[in-house]
């Protein structure tokens, strides 16, 4: 069978690579996908910790659900965000937007 | 090596490819096509790891809103990406770096917690009994009601928020716009 170990070393790369794009990429766009990528991540990791340690139990699904949840709504908060600012500044680069920076 | 593993190996490499792919092509639309195919690598993951039911909502939500959502959002600011600049900040390697320093760090911790040995997975009882479960943990009021209700809110709040910042610009109190 598949040890835990491989599952744990997958979602840190995940993580590692959202990370990476939350970080470096310009555009509002790339960094919500790189935030996707994470929480994408840390519910791999959820659900292989569930899966190898209490099968039986189900928190470690509903952890999951609720993370569900969280990105749902942060990805529609968020995209509604970079329309409004779109709108108003015709830009979706983050450096650009520095209306709150001195 | 068994079928298992090999399935395991090519879907994660798969995911993790497309997971790189999403943070490094150039084209933001492209990015949003490898962020699916990533996405759905994970949702065979989670079948591998027999959470059938996670798959199913992790297509339903991420694929389909998620994605499909950012994908539009693209394309309504699509002028912005066609000047052909640069897509990574000037300090890329920063980030980089950080992202390597987290990696190794995991590694190194991952190492040394005794769990990691686990390489079969216990049997679960009955898997129609687990989902049922799932489904009555998650409005009972002994267990998690209160998450539940939360996220609830949570999500009202976001489709009322998202609705109030993407209002037309024209309809709304004057005076802040700029330019």
């Amino acid at each position: 069978m598949i040890p835990l170990s491989w599952y744990l070393v997958l979602a840190a790369g995940i993580f590692c690579v959202g990370l990476y794009g939350a970080l470096a990429r310009r555009n509002a766009l790339a960094i919500l996908m790189g935030i996707e990528l994470m929480l994408n991540g840390v519910n791999l990791n959820l659900v292989a910790f569930w899966r190898y340690l209490t099968p039986n139990f189900i928190t470690g699904q509903v952890f999951v659900l609720i993370v569900l949840a969280v990105a749902a709504s942060e990805a529609a908060v968020g995209l509604a965000l970079i329309i409004s600012i779109y709108r108003r500044r015709s830009t979706v680069v983050a450096e650009e937007i520095n209306m709150l920076k001195w | 090596m068994t079928v298992t593993q090999l399935v395991f190996l090519l879907t994660g490499g798969v995911t993790l490819g497309a997971a790189l792919m999403v943070v490094l092509s150039p084209r933001l639309v492209h990015a949003a096509l490898w962020l699916i195919l990533s996405l759905a690598g994970t949702a065979v993951l989670f079948v591998l790891l027999e959470a059938g039911f996670l798959a199913v909502v992790q297509v339903a939500i991420y694929i389909d809103a998620i994605a499909i959502l950012i994908i539009i959002v693209i394309m309504l600011t699509r002028r912005v990406m066609i000047r052909g600049e640069t897509q990574i900040t000037r300090n890329w390697w920063l980030g980089a770096l950080s992202a390597l320093i987290l990696f190794g760090g995991l590694l190194i911790l991952l190492d040394m917690v005794p769990i990691i040995a686990i390489d079969t997975p216990p049997p679960i009882a009955d898997a129609d009994q687990l989902l049922e479960d799932l489904g009555r943990s998650l409005v009972d009021v002994d267990r998690f009601i209160l998450p539940f209700e939360v996220a609830s809110i949570m999500l009202l709040a976001a489709l009322i928020g998202s609705i109030m910042i993407a209002w037309p610009l024209t309809t709304r109190a004057e005076g802040e716009g700029d330019q």
